[in-house]
């Protein structure tokens, strides 16, 4: 038994005023996170202002790409193709909501090392991703 | 200020139906609302607080007041999903001993079964939901969420399928007995763990039924539940906690019920082991194994053994559970299970469950709802409750 990773098609996220930013660096290969100036916490998602110290000095930063799964769940009744949802603790410290992809879905293991790569929505938007590193 | 003594669940009622395609959820609010007052005794004018959560129609809960006919000095539509109305139950204790309404009317109605939904359709819960730009492109629906928080708790506590499953085995042994259940038939671990797959490690009988209907409960002040012919169930504990994602540091291992929990049992002045009857938010079987280790009814990553081998059935196991076959077997109105958690605590105070799965000498029971999901948002409430 295996189940391969089947590319699907991808609801395109729906931006609101911010997040263009972070969606322009992940068309050119980066994973954005935001860091706070003051308290210099990476937090994600992206937001105006810092969820740990409240200061809104918050900066984006590049990611290094690369981390290891938390957690994920082969999900294979929501849809015609199975597919990886997953949590990836980054090297930076936090842990983002992701998909496994370019893989046996059926080999993935909680404490596996990913690396980022990007997989495309349906209007062309790139989604950060990770795959076995 | 303790809400401790200060208000009395008076009224509750359970919608017997499971799907009622020629029914609007305004109408099935209703017909909540007037069997829960109907159970307390009480009539429609005396209502003068109302609280209910996004299942019901309308801004708030001014257009449920305005179908009902409500006349109403106090309104409260909090929402944080299925534990909304144990959120409700508390705050109906605070508003009546601050003064500000004497009989509350809490209610829930939806018909997702009707409307085609399901917990493995992705979702966006409006405009400008910040986190959904960062979400929705990744497929997350109710079910794999849920499961990534048992896959970590697998991992990290040794938590088995097999212990998952005695979770709907007990579930189904109450809902034998309960002639609106859902599913009625008993089912076995092997019969669990060979149900499709669903979403790693979640098997469909992991999860909860999908189903139409509703409940409502009369929340009242002391002097008013003492004159109703009714068994006093007094409100002796409360608390409620939201959990999230913490910027980023999340951890999956706990629920918020590891938060509103400790509070609710400290206002109540009791323990876990005086607790007879406990209704469990049962929306998947992890919710549960998760939910005991936080309110402290076993130790922190050992509430797959302690659910295991029927020690969740009423009669043979120490822990009876969710009477009324629980969302997993009864009723999942909404979407929500918050309420009839709730309904069968207070069944059980009364001793009005059924024979077959009555726990004996019930005086104090807890109610615990989580809402939206294990796997990053929720909201936690917890309610204790005393038969005076
Ligand atoms: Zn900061």
């Amino acid at each position: 038994m295996a189940t391969p990773y089947q590319d699907r098609k991808l609801p395109d996220p729906v931006l609101n005023v911010g997040d263009a930013h972070y969606f322009e660096a992940a068309g050119q290969g980066k994973l954005l996170l935001k860091k706070c100036k003051d308290c210099n916490e990476v937090h994600h998602f992206p937001r105006g202002i810092c969820p740990f110290c409240f200061s809104t000095r918050v900066d984006w930063v590049e990611a290094k790409g690369t981390g290891t799964i938390y957690t994920y769940s082969v999900t294979r009744r929501a849809g015609p193709i199975a597919y990886c949802i997953a949590y990836v603790t980054l090297d930076e410290g936090i842990s983002v909501l992701t998909n496994i992809v370019d893989c046996d879905l059926d080999t993935v293991k909680i404490g596996q090392k990913v690396k980022l790569t990007f997989k495309k929505t349906e209007n062309g938007t790139a989604m950060p991703m990770f795959a076995p590193a | 200020m303790t809400i401790k003594g200060k208000a009395y669940i008076a009224g509750a009622y359970e919608h017997p139906t499971r799907k009622a395609p020629d029914k609007s959820v305004a109408q099935l609010h209703a017909e909540c609302a007037k069997g829960a007052i109907e159970d307390a005794g009480l009539v429609k004018d005396d209502v003068d607080g109302y609280f209910c959560a996004g299942d019901a129609p309308g801004m708030g809960g001014i257009s449920m007041a305005n179908y009902m006919g409500l006349k109403l000095r106090h309104i409260d539509s909090t929402d944080t999903g299925g534990s909304s109305y144990l959120v409700h139950v508390g705050h109906a204790c605070e508003a009546i001993a601050s003064g500000k309404c004497n009989v509350a009317l809490i209610t829930l109605a939806g018909r997702p079964r009707s409307e085609g939904s399901s917990g493995t359709q992705v979702r966006s819960r409006g405009t400008g939901v910040p986190e959904e730009p960062f979400e929705i492109p990744y497929g997350p629906v109710t079910v794999n969420l849920y499961a990534m928080a048992a896959m970590r708790h697998m991992y990290q506590y040794g938590t088995t399928a097999e212990q998952l499953a005695w979770v709907k085995v007990a579930a189904s042994h109450h809902a034998q007995h309960n002639p609106n259940a859902m599913l009625r038939e008993v089912v076995t671990v092997k019969d669990v763990l060979e149900s499709p797959m669903v979403a790693d490690p979640l098997h469909r009988l992991d999860c909860c039924v999908v189903s139409d209907g509703g409940g409502a409960l009369i929340v009242v002040r002391p002097e008013i539940a003492k004159k109703l012919k009714r068994p006093l169930v007094k409100i002796i504990g409360t608390a409620e906690a939201p959990k999230h994602t913490m910027g980023g540091k999340l951890d999956l291992t706990y629920s918020g019920a590891a938060w509103s929990g400790p509070r609710a049992f400290e206002e109540a002045g009791v323990k876990q082991s005086d607790v007879k009857y406990a209704s469990i938010y049962d929306s998947f079987t992890i919710t549960v194994v998760m939910q005991i280790e936080d309110l402290g009814f076993c130790k922190k990553g050992e509430g797959g053994k302690f659910v295991a081998d029927g020690n969740l059935i009423a009669g043979s196991g120490k822990f009876p559970f969710n009477t009324d076959g629980g969302g997993l077997c009864n009723n999942h109105p909404a979407n929500r299970g918050g309420m009839t958690k709730v309904i069968e605590a207070v069944r059980q105070l009364r001793g009005e469950a059924h024979p077959a799965v009555q726990v004996k000498n019930c005086d104090i029971a807890l109610a615990h709802g989580t809402g939206g999901s294990l796997g990053h948002r929720h909201g936690s409430a917890t309610v204790i409750m005393e038969r005076e």
